[in-house]
């Protein structure tokens, strides 16, 4: 009987990859805390969100438990090479204690079986740490921006360069015209030409050069490819669809925010980042930090630059509309804002600031806001003023959540909260942390 | 003995095509079918990538298996040592199949893969068909079918009942696999016809999806009609207790578990079943196919098969291969199944032929003294390969090392047993070494450890009140007063009671005098 053989080398690779990727959805708890590793080490937004590498973590949870019998007891074992011992002799015990600590045992026991090292690419390391969430309003815009990676063949023209002719087309439409137009063939020319020489005829003779004379001016007149015959292969750009997205962070640095606020809402902002990054090909960030009055400006100034003053909400939000208006047309843009602050404003700001946040909505996706506090126990039960004023704009239904926050353990629960799939407009208004 | 002609050889150099492999195979089945009488099943090889390698490790060597996050557990646990050029990977996998698969890795000379196809598309092959383990409890034609069918259903109950239900059952089958399998045929079908299985259980799937009627429920069970009024060894025989199969007995029995539940313990359940032989043999395994290739490899090579270089290769590896380090070297990681194995075919063969495999030369007189004394039976019978198939045949490890240990690999191998009583405070015991006093004793206790029973808890559902407070119990019988592990216990005992829905008792008993040692009790979680 001849055996079968079977190259297997050419099926696909990558069988193992689904029980991957549920050892990835199992260790989901690690992974957070390898994610709030990276967070801690990652310097600042656009870092966060540049990290290519690969994500390495310890699965020491992931047990596998079965029944075994313990040790102790009196046990025999045998073993091999023995070269001095004589039967009924007695060995000191090696160090290490009684029972298990015959010589050798260890390397009979499975050896740290549940502690390794899990690499995740950071597709996966994504798709686990942000599994559940989702961007809303994602679909309201179909407006992309559209990049091309090449060409493809798409039909003829009747004009092009030289080198994209073809000879086949043009060939076709020069012979149906020729057809069609009773463009006398070489032969038949020929033909009548030979015909003339063997008549004697004279006045049969002369019909035929009159004939001849005919055949031949239509011969010329008629050319064999005419520019209107030609015809050009055409390519067109492959264009897709990229989808585009730009967040505002907004961060009010007033005096009343202190280092520790302004770690939270850093740490917002780049989760954040990183999210949108996972759902858009290209995220631009626009960084405004506001005292009573609001700059943009770049991300080392935005988290590192030390400045005071006092606090007009209403001066960020005006100068994302300005932004908006100036760089990122809603049409073409999926906009995202992402406000932190302690929630302090100027009494006679308020006006203001409802009515710059209505204008500010139409044009958004989403509008995040995190309240950060001090992380004292009263801080958290109180309402600022900006949150009131929110408050009122959730409940008419408006794209807009927040969410307290007053410690960084809180911060991925917190962004969780507000990109819960499926989330419905009457949970935005949730008091976290 | 030479019967063949100088042949040409098979290949030169380390190249080699799937011409090279077909002719390999029909010069190895020449020698292993005609000359050494093994019994075969077809083959089917299959050449592989390393990274197929190390998906068929991660899927227990299966080429098709249902997901679970243990499986890319095991794939990342083998991928990084092999990434960092720590580990190499085996040169083949074979499976109990029929067509017997046998997995070839590309990476191998021309040579190693003569000697893959000759260990285990001949020697494990053989094996896998003729032990009587293997074919009392696996079915090598139907269980590709089979994990097919497990591989589907499982994937249909992910999307009926969801991910994270099937995960959680699917831990706590896998933690209870090994109290999964049925040790003794007894009553129940020694067969398990994976195929019948595959077909009943689609049936089953089925009808109860259309018969399902709820009013059947409030019809009272006769058989249980009056709970109180059976005696308890009435109860007991209907539920067939005692039950050594704890994953069955859920399957059966337990009260809370839907039909989908029931159907994937028992999938868990076949499958540790389909495996159950595998550490039981594994001495004798690895021996017959380290025979088996030595024997073909020494053949082809005699008969101008295969050239010197090409079998100074194999020798190499060969000889790696059946090294066994000394407890004292650093190198020690028990036994070497592959050594032990080999030594005592090898060593059969000794005995039955009367001859010294090594130089040829006849056993000098002292050696046919102690092979008369120690294997009456068989020392000098002349048929090397009937011995053999016999005790591949019929034989499991414990029971092998019992029957064919000789005092010379004793000696040779240098072993000794070494007794460690916790009593004993002046230290460890040298109970027993390689002396003519000694063989029996040592003998004995070197079966006893491949002696899987020994090694594994006994552990038997006892007692079920299905009418009552629904207890569940079991029993694990206690050799030397050596209680289970702290560590797993805990767990595995967690994951039963979740599967039975009320509280599992273990009670811990002594083998001999039944006396209740220790009582661990747990509740289900409410998930």
């Amino acid at each position: 009987m001849n055996p079968i053989i079977i190259d297997r080398r050419l099926n696909p690779s990558g069988r193992s990859l689904p029980n991957r990727q549920y050892l990835a959805r199992r260790a989901r708890d690690e992974i957070k805390r390898a994610v709030e590793d990276f967070l801690d080490k990652a310097k600042g937004v656009s870092d966060a969100m540049d990290t290519d590498g690969k994500i390495s973590i310890s699965l020491g949870g992931i047990e596998e438990p079965t029944i075994e019998i313990g040790s102790g007891g009196k046990t025999n074992r045998v073993f091999p090479g023995n070269k001095e011992f004589a039967g009924g002799e007695i060995l000191e015990r090696p160090s290490g204690g009684s029972g298990s600590g015959t010589k050798g045992k260890a390397g009979e026991g499975r050896s740290d079986q549940d502690q390794f090292e899990f690499v995740l690419t950071r597709e996966e390391f994504l798709d686990a740490f942000f599994g559940n969430l989702e961007l809303p309003e994602l679909q309201k815009k179909n407006i992309m921006d559209m990049v091309s990676d090449g060409y493809h063949r798409a039909g003829f023209t009747r004009t092009g360069s030289p080198s994209a002719l073809s000879l086949k087309r043009t060939a076709l439409n020069a012979m149906g015209r020729r057809l069609a137009l009773h463009r006398p063939k070489k032969t038949d020319i020929e033909a009548l030409e030979r015909e003339i020489e063997n008549t004697d005829d004279a006045t049969e003779r002369e019909k035929l050069i009159q004939r001849l004379e005919a055949l031949k001016k239509r011969h010329r007149a008629i050319p064999y490819i005419d520019p209107f015959d030609e015809r050009y292969r055409r390519l067109e750009q492959n264009r897709k669809p990229n989808t585009q997205a730009v967040m505002f962070c907004l961060m009010d640095v007033s005096g009343s925010m202190t280092e520790h606020m302004k770690d939270l809402a850093k740490r917002f902002f780049m989760l954040l980042g990183i999210f949108l990054m996972r759902k858009y090909k290209k995220v631009e960030i626009v960084y405004i930090r506001h005292t009573e009055t609001a700059q943009e400006v770049d991300e080392e100034t935005f988290f590192h630059s030390k400045d005071t003053g006092g606090t007009v909400i209403s001066s960020a939000l005006v100068s994302a509309d300005d932004i908006i208006d100036e760089r990122y047309p809603p049409e073409h843009w999926n906009i995202y804002i992402a406000q932190a602050s302690d929630g302090d404003n100027l009494p006679s700001d308020e006006n203001m600031v409802i009515r710059c946040i209505t204008a500010l909505l139409p044009k958004v996706q989403y509008y995040a806001y995190i309240d950060v506090h001090s992380g004292a126990p009263n801080a958290k039960k109180n309402k600022s003023i900006l949150w009131r004023i929110y408050e009122v704009l959730i409940k008419s239904g408006l794209p807009i959540a927040m969410q307290k926050v007053g410690d960084k353990s809180q911060i991925f629960k917190v962004f969780a909260e507000l990109f819960q799939r499926g989330r419905k407009k009457a949970d935005a208004l949730k008091e976290g942390g | 003995m030479n019967t063949h002609a100088h042949g040409p050889l098979l290949f030169e150099g380390k190249e080699w095509d799937f011409g090279t492999l077909m002719r390999m195979e029909e010069a190895c089945a020449q020698i292993a079918v005609g000359e050494l009488g093994l019994n075969v099943s077809p083959n089917q090889l299959e050449v592989i990538t390393s990274e197929q390698m190390l998906d068929a490790y991660a899927s227990l060597g299966m080429p098709i298996n249902y997901r679970h996050w243990s499986f890319g557990k095991r794939y990342a646990e083998h991928q990084k040592p092999y990434q960092r050029g720590l580990s190499g990977l085996a040169y083949e996998i074979v499976i109990n199949t029929n067509p017997c698969i046998s997995y070839l890795m590309e990476e191998n000379s021309a040579t190693m893969q003569a000697l893959v196809i000759a260990h285990a598309a001949f020697g494990h092959n053989h094996f896998f068909n003729n032990n009587y383990l293997f074919k009392q409890w696996t079915d090598a034609g139907s269980i590709l079918d089979y994990l097919e069918f497990a591989k589907g259903y499982i994937t249909d109950c992910e999307q009926r009942y969801g991910v994270d239900r099937v995960e959680r059952l699917l831990d706590a089958a896998h933690a209870l696999a090994p109290q999964g399998v049925f040790h003794h045929s007894g009553k129940r079908k020694t067969k398990n016809d994976q195929k019948k299985e595959k077909k009943r259980l689609i049936k089953r799937a089925v009808d109860e999806e259309h018969d399902y009627n709820d009013l059947w429920r409030t019809v009272p069970d006769l058989r249980l009609k009056r709970p109180e009024t059976l005696s308890e060894e009435l109860r007991k025989s209907l539920l067939g207790l005692p039950e050594e199969n704890v994953l069955y007995f859920l399957a059966k029995h337990a009260p809370k578990l839907e039909p989908w539940q029931r159907e994937i313990l028992r999938i868990v359940s076949t499958i540790a079943q389909y495996f159950y032989p595998q550490p039981r043999t594994k001495v004798m395994n690895e021996g017959c196919a380290t025979y088996v290739h030595y024997r073909i490899m020494t053949r082809l090579h005699e008969t101008g098969q295969i050239s010197d270089g090409s079998f100074q290769e194999f020798l190499i590896s060969h000889t790696n291969a059946i090294s066994q380090p000394g407890y004292d070297s650093p190198y020690f990681r028990g036994f070497n199944p592959y050594a032990l194995g080999f030594g005592m075919m090898r060593d059969i063969e000794r005995i039955v032929s009367g001859i010294n495999p090594l130089t040829g030369a006849p056993c000098t007189e002292e050696e046919l003294r102690e092979h008369k004394a120690y294997f009456p039976a068989i020392a000098g019978t002349g048929d090397v390969m009937k011995v053999l198939r016999d005790a591949w045949a019929n034989y499991r490890d414990d029971s092998f090392i019992a029957q064919f240990l000789s005092p010379r690999l004793m000696r040779n191998m240098g072993l000794f047993c070494i007794e460690d009583d916790p009593e004993r405070k002046e230290g460890l015991l040298v109970e027993a070494t390689s002396k003519p006093q000694d063989y029996d004793r040592l003998r004995m206790w070197f079966s006893n450890q491949h002696d899987q029973s020994r090694r594994e808890p006994m552990i038997d559902v006892i007692h079920a009140d299905l009418s009552g407070d629904r207890r569940l119990v079991l029993r694990n019988r206690v050799h030397n007063k050596v209680l289970l592990a702290e560590k797993g216990r805990a767990k595995v005992l967690q994951h039963l009671a979740n599967l039975w829905g009320y509280e599992v008792a273990l009670c811990e008993m002594d083998y001999d005098t039944d006396e209740l040692l220790k009582t661990h009790k747990t509740e289900p979680q409410v998930s």
